[in-house]
């Protein structure tokens, strides 16, 4: 158990860390590539200025028409995200790891309230996972892979919570929320997890042309 | 419920559809479709499809998806799921019978309206999308029979209609005698070198709306504006060959339109009143060519007519006398943020403005744009039982008092038309250059 968990929050550490980077840089990077070469519009039509416009009204709950039709959609989603991205980011838990280690710290969120992000995540992923289910516009387009990544995102976050609170067989949770965490990282550039890495070009172009060529708002 | 089901079900029978799926083997579908995607799509193609999380809330961006019933298999992303994506995870190994059911819904149930990409909230541009699987349906040959002989008109003539050169000139000689009549020095001014403006118009003009050239000349000439138009090809500005994945057809077409402004040195191109022509003058014709901006200043009537209304070069004799509501077409409001322009001039010449719900950038499609109404007879029902939530918007309007449409779109026209007629909602719809022309201040106008 202990040579498994040596293993997992060692060297497996580097390994997630260095695919999740390395593979976003390459996504990005080739996606660069292939748009100077195939779609030229991309990099012509690009403008920062109407992006960030675009991006803004998407960034913030009920800021576009889309999000305003869909109320819970859009509180969940919002709650899903922060909670998905600052948990891990400020959990003490993980800071205390990285000063060990390094010798760097920084801010960390109360115990208290990672607990709350923890289960909002985890209420969320139940959320997704319903809405799959019921709505027939979701479910329709919705295939097996959709439901694995729910469950790669849902883990690491069910696991810490559990080994947090030291219930029965933690150790052993603990080396699958760690294995988990590094899972669903190094698997974000290669599935539909790259939607991160995505949506601010996407996005963003799309608020290009309408800003600056279509004069109109697309939100 | 049962009742729309079975009009889903429906099947459509198009010669042309029929006839291109008949010489398809497997070998040829999987040959073109990986040529098609190795050598004309890129990064916007993969982002677009592996940026969808499935989510599902394009769904409301769209009038067909609102129209049956909420539909998924109309939703945008249902239709992507049944096309490209299925195209995609095959490496194109489909059958026949699956460009079949693609070449249907690429081109009779998608108006390329770009709602959607309003709706998703990554901005995957599906009318993109779409486009690209009507190429590859133009590629193997699938494509529908009326739309294709349209494509085929623009590939003979230079014009969407099988107009003639002479037909041409001598409908417009023949507006020019008409509208004489009514104001006596009025010029219709054909070849005129070094002109401030190039007035183009699509071909149904000549062919069966002449009236609208006759409207424009009497506004152009109440406005003193120093104009022309063409007598050779590159007087047609639309373009049907882009609605079908021609784009080198629509290359040629736009090369033609552009280089008959230049050869007459006009200053500015200014379009009568149609939405997928300005789309092809505006975004995608001249982008195939090379230009990221037209290469000359192109402005559509709309924004014309309100250059003419705050220069005061056209005055309101009288209002327009029953309560109207404003369509904004895609082309124009989506495409080119139109709407508050063609909202102010409604205002000068009318007594009542009454807005649908939704409107401006948000505004519902005519379920005719696209190409789809070009696609003819076959697929009329399906156009209309596809809008049936405009019937409702536009009811809507007319139970707080709207009883004439504005549509500043020949495709709007003929949607808004099909959909008045068919959900029996008596509503008249104009272009607003009808309104113009009937409520402006005509000095040199002749008496009775």
């Amino acid at each position: 158990m202990h040579d498994l968990y040596a293993f997992v929050s060692g060297p497996l550490v580097w390994v997630a860390f260095i695919i999740f980077f390395g593979g976003s840089i390459y996504r990005l990077v080739s996606m660069a590539i292939l748009a100077k070469k195939k779609d030229g519009v991309v990099f012509e039509y690009f403008n920062f200025k109407y992006a960030l416009r675009s991006i803004f009204h998407w960034i913030i709950p009920f800021a576009s028409t889309n999000w305003r039709l869909h109320p819970w959609m859009t509180i969940v989603t919002f709650a899903f995200h922060i909670g998905l991205i600052f948990t891990p980011v400020f959990l003490f838990a993980h800071i205390i790891l990285i000063k060990e280690s390094w010798d760097i710290s920084w801010w960390a969120m109360p115990d208290g309230l990672a607990d709350i992000l923890t289960l909002v995540v985890i209420a969320s992923c139940v959320f997704f996972f319903v809405r799959r289910q019921v709505l027939p516009e979701v479910k329709y387009l919705t295939s097996t892979s959709d439901y694995v990544i729910l469950v790669l995102v849902a883990l690491p976050f069910i696991t810490g919570f559990w080994t947090y609170h030291q219930w029965p067989e933690s150790t052993f949770m603990g080396i699958l929320h760690i294995l988990s965490g590094e899972v669903m990282l190094a698997v974000i550039p290669f599935t539909k997890l790259s939607h991160m890495l995505f949506f601010p070009i996407t996005r963003g172009y799309m608020g290009s042309e309408f800003g600056g060529v279509r004069q109109a708002k697309d939100w | 419920m049962t009742e729309s089901a079975e009009k889903i079900k429906k099947q459509f029978i198009d010669k042309g559809i029929e006839k291109g799926v008949e010489e398809l083997t497997p070998e040829k579908i999987e040959k073109t479709i990986n040529k098609i995607l190795k050598s004309e799509t890129g990064a916007r193609f993969k982002a677009y499809v592996e940026t969808c999380v499935h989510c599902g809330l394009c769904s409301e961006g769209c009038h067909y998806y609102l129209s049956h019933d909420k539909d998924p298999a109309f939703s945008p992303a249902g239709k992507v799921k049944q096309t490209i994506w299925e195209i995609v995870k095959t490496k194109g190994k489909v059958s026949p019978e699956f460009i079949k059911q693609a070449c249907e819904i690429a081109f009779t149930e998608c108006n390329l309206c770009k709602r959607c990409a309003m709706y998703c909230p990554f901005g995957i541009d599906v009318a993109y999308l779409m486009l690209t699987m009507r190429r590859i349906c133009h590629m193997l040959g699938v494509v529908p029979q009326y739309i294709c002989d349209t494509a085929h008109s623009h590939a003979s003539t230079m014009n969407q209609m099988w107009v003639k050169d002479d037909e041409w000139i001598d409908s417009l000689i023949w507006q020019e005698e008409e509208a004489r009549e009514e104001i006596p020095d009025l010029r219709i001014p054909l070849e005129k070198e070094g002109a401030d403006i190039f007035y183009s118009v699509i071909g149904p003009e000549p062919k069966f709306r002449a009236q609208l050239i006759y409207q424009a000349a009497v506004i152009m000439n109440v406005a003193g504006a120093d104009w022309t138009m063409p007598a050779t090809p590159g007087w047609d500005n639309s373009d049907m060959c882009m609605f079908i994945g021609e784009n080198e057809m629509m290359g040629r077409l736009k090369k033609s339109h552009f280089e008959a402004a230049m050869r007459l040195k006009v200053k500015r191109i200014v379009m009568g009143e149609c939405g997928h022509a300005f789309r092809s003058v505006y975004d995608m014709g001249n982008r195939w060519l090379g230009w990221k901006m037209p290469p000359i200043p192109v402005i559509h009537a709309l924004e014309f007519y309100h250059e003419l209304l705050t220069q005061g070069k056209i005055k309101v004799a009288k209002k327009f006398d029953k309560a109207v509501t404003f369509h904004d077409p895609c082309n124009v409001v989506r495409g080119r943020g139109l709407h508050e322009m063609g909202r102010e001039v409604t205002r000068a010449f009318t007594n009542e403005l009454i807005e649908m719900h939704p409107n401006r950038e948000q505004n519902l499609c005519c379920c005719a744009g696209g190409g789809v109404i070009n696609c003819g007879p076959p697929f009329k029902m399906k156009r209309i039982d596809g809008d049936r939530i405009k019937a409702e918007q536009l009811f809507n309007a007319k139970s707080r008092g709207a009883s004439t449409i504005i549509a500043p779109c020949h495709n709007c026209h003929g949607g808004l038309e099909d959909i008045v007629h068919h959900y029996g909602l008596g509503m008249d719809i104009k272009f607003l250059g009808d309104i113009i022309y009937e409520c402006m201040e005509k000095p040199g106008a002749s008496e009775g």
